[in-house]
């Protein structure tokens, strides 16, 4: 039996799913991913009593989507995948924990959300790696870290100032999104709402992704106006956290300039966001159907004069920034991740275009505005801290062309529809590229025609991986600029 | 070097000066504002959309601890009743002061929501160091408190500053609903943290579990056993609110 093809939005009922047998399930998944697929999600659900998972693998040239499902009835177990496609890592484990159905063979088989604190003695207790030796230690970090970030536990295991290996034990941050999404089914706006605090660093991704999903599954289409405000939004969110980032990897080498001027740059951007919607995060602003502010034309000269001002500056400073000797040798050649792990790992976004990975869903799988005009994948290829800054900079004047291009586009017309009810027992797959990468929501709707089960994914579930990976046979000082240098989510990994 | 003379000049001087009259767009959500009078009764329209039970009708309330001023209130009532101004000095020493009923105007709020203690601003009036828990906070909070520190806001320039760690510190700002997760090293970095202390509530899942209210992966018994000193609404709030609120809390002038 093969797989049913869909594209991004496209709803599909749950029945023309293929059920398949585990074992085909996972040879055919396996055999797609090596053929060049990608994962793009791997989840369960209940079905009468009984556990069924979805895999879903996406082929990025072609702009489709691959699905098929298996059902457990008796069995308790199946035949890990990630020896063979280690991107199911954290898939696999992220299954085990939600379903208790075992990955036999699995090699990193531990908690992922639940008991990593260790406080409740019903839930399997996390064990770190060790590693033993002459002057062998361990350098443990976390979970509340120096700065005015999320928490999370890192585990070195260093010879000397070398990193041999970091562990990354997450899941502090978990506060059962998926649940709140499923038990509040019956409230639309509060379940907007909540797809803005998914990651508070990416409200327009993130409550974009959802409301899209939410339209598909209810046959809705938006105004183009709408479509255009959304993605002059995206674009905003895109440059904001750009800039911020090279604020802070100028911060980590102690390149104070360009902290400062950066940083100031990136409030003009939020700021501008806030015109539109009243918050510097673009909070409030999308609702399934449309948006909730439109964009005046004297608002979108304000728009235009700033992003091109802010484009112009940050062209300076980035010429100031990247042609300093003391920035380079910190950045150039530190934290590589290559081409070859990038894709093993799966890796998604800006942080897999440095490593020469050209994955971008808005050329890719176009959603929304994108699909009327083609966005060029900007790729680098050194892998390195340096590579993953100077792409955050050729992103940011990619970002302003087309937030240019969208206002100069701009039609007449109103900025929402109404919602009508979603339709019963269909899947739908939401993709978006965020600033991070690829964010992938699920939803799959009961009888009911209301949400029965959501899956979501931050693009932070792909790349955490590469942050341990970049920092081996690093100094342990460098490792702060390499994680900065990927950015992830906590809250948005943690759900 | 030429370049970077340039840029510096480019950049200029970019701190707002007066930061307690600062201004801000008119598109902001701050402050929100109930006239009943206006309100025709027998309809919730208000309620019904309010996404964290902010709002109580009979008599109308908002609660700006559980408020993520989205502003859907507004746009529902078709009467006008609701009106969120852009103020934003939001903070609050008392949660039950942040309960706005009709009538409140801002200018009474701000005159009475932060009560200034002597011995605080004889202990902390100077400096005061912060250290910053993340329990549970989708970054939002966590994103407004970094900018509390740059070169527009630039909070330093008062005395306060987040610290690295909770023993340098003379107070702990909190965001997020608290996890399960977070509850035990919350509360470790608390007790780290030598007395006199101060604790400071930052953003509606703190002060009452914003959207996260109904969570069952919560554990906030952290908030039964130690007092909030200060109370700072929004989702998340402005840099200017939460400056603005520590300057009244520790009566600098």
């Amino acid at each position: 039996m093969s797989w049913i093809e869909i594209k991004n939005l496209q709803s599909v009922l749950l029945n023309d799913i293929p059920r398949l047998k585990v074992e085909d399930l996972r040879d055919q998944l396996i055999e797609k991913i090596k053929g060049g697929k990608r994962l793009v999600q791997f989840f369960g659900d209940t079905e009468n009593g009984d556990v069924v998972l979805y895999a879903i693998a996406a082929d990025d040239n072609a702009s489709k989507l691959f699905i098929a499902s298996t059902k457990f009835t008796s069995q308790k177990e199946y035949q890990s995948i990630t020896p063979e496609i280690p991107s199911a890592h954290l898939f696999e484990r992220e299954f085990f924990e939600q379903y208790k159905i075992k990955p036999e063979g699995h090699p990193w088989l531990k908690p992922l959300r639940k008991g990593i604190a260790g406080i409740d003695s019903s839930e399997i207790p996390y064990e770190f790696f060790s590693m033993k030796g002459e002057e062998v230690h361990e350098v443990g970090v976390g979970p509340i870290h120096a700065g005015i970030i999320e928490p999370g536990h890192f585990r070195f295991s260093c010879h000397g100032e070398k990193i041999y290996h970091l562990e990354i034990k997450l899941g502090f941050q978990h506060r059962g999104v998926e649940e709140l999404f499923v038990k509040n089914n019956a409230r639309p706006i509060y379940l907007q709402k909540l797809s803005e605090s998914i990651a508070g660093d990416t409200v327009i991704g993130h409550s974009g992704t959802f409301a899209r999903a939410i339209e598909s599954l209810a046959n809705t289409s938006i105004p183009r106006r709408a479509k255009l405000i959304r993605t002059i939004a995206l674009e905003l969110e895109r440059i904001a956290i750009h800039l911020g980032d090279l604020s802070a990897l100028s911060n980590d080498v102690g390149y104070l300039t360009g902290n400062s001027v950066f940083g100031a740059l990136r409030t003009r951007i939020i700021n501008t966001t806030m015109a539109i919607c009243g918050n510097r995060f673009g909070r409030s602003l999308i609702i399934p159907g449309g948006v909730n502010f439109d964009i005046s034309q004297e608002l979108r000269e304000k728009i235009s004069s700033t992003v091109n001002q802010v484009n112009d500056e940050t062209a300076l400073a980035a010429e100031v920034l990247f042609s300093s000797a003391s920035v380079l040798e910190r950045f150039e050649k530190t934290g590589v991740v290559d081409k070859a792990t990038a894709l093993e790992i799966g890796m998604v976004g800006p942080s897999a275009r440095a490593s020469g990975v050209a994955v971008d869903i808005r050329s890719d799988h176009p959603f929304g505005a994108y699909e009327f005009f083609p966005v060029h994948k900007l790729t680098l290829d050194s892998g390195d801290v340096f590579a993953r800054s100077y792409i955050r900079f050729i992103e940011i004047q990619q970002s302003v062309k087309i937030i240019n291009d969208q206002l100069g586009n701009f039609t007449e017309g109103k900025a929402n529809n109404a919602i009508l009810l979603l339709e019963p027992n269909r899947l739908v797959v939401s993709m978006v590229e965020g600033w991070r990468g690829e964010i992938a929501h699920v939803i799959l709707t009961g009888n009911d025609s209301k949400i029965k089960r959501i899956k979501i994914k931050d693009p932070s579930f792909h790349n955490w991986f590469a942050v341990s990976l970049s920092v081996r046979n690093e100094g342990i000082s460098d490792f702060p600029l390499c994680n900065k240098s990927f950015n992830l989510s906590y809250s948005g990994f943690d759900l | 070097m030429l370049d970077l003379i340039k840029l510096r000049r480019q950049h200029g001087y970019q701190a707002i000066p007066d930061i307690k009259n600062a201004e801000i767009l008119s598109t902001h959500r701050g402050y929100p504002v109930i006239d009943e009078s206006k309100c025709a009764g027998g309809c919730s329209d208000c309620e019904n959309v309010c996404p964290t039970n902010a709002i109580k009708v009979n008599p109308l309330s908002i609660d700006l601890g559980k408020c993520i001023f989205c502003g859907e209130c507004e746009s529902a009532c078709q009467a006008g009743a609701i009106k969120f101004t852009n103020e934003y000095k939001l903070g609050s020493t008392g949660r039950n002061k942040l309960i706005i009923t009709s009538g409140n105007l801002f200018a009474d709020y701000e005159k009475e929501a932060i009560e200034s203690r002597k011995e605080i601003h004889k202990i902390f009036g100077h400096s005061l160091k912060l250290r910053q828990v993340s329990a549970g906070g989708c970054n939002g909070c966590e994103m407004e408190l970094a900018a509390c520190g740059n070169v527009n806001f630039d909070m330093g320039r008062f005395g306060i500053d987040f610290v690295a760690s909770p023993r340098h510190a003379d107070g702990i700002v909190i965001t997020g609903p608290i996890t399960k997760n977070m509850a035990p090293a919350l509360m470790d970095a608390y007790k780290s943290v030598n007395s006199p202390k101060i604790v400071i509530a930052v953003g509606a899942c703190t002060i009452s579990g914003g959207v996260f209210e109904e969570s069952e992966v919560l554990n906030r018994s952290f908030l039964s056993k130690i007092k909030i000193d200060l109370y700072i609404p929004g989702c998340p709030p402005h840099p200017l609110t939460f400056i603005n609120a520590i300057l009244d809390f520790i009566g600098k002038k």
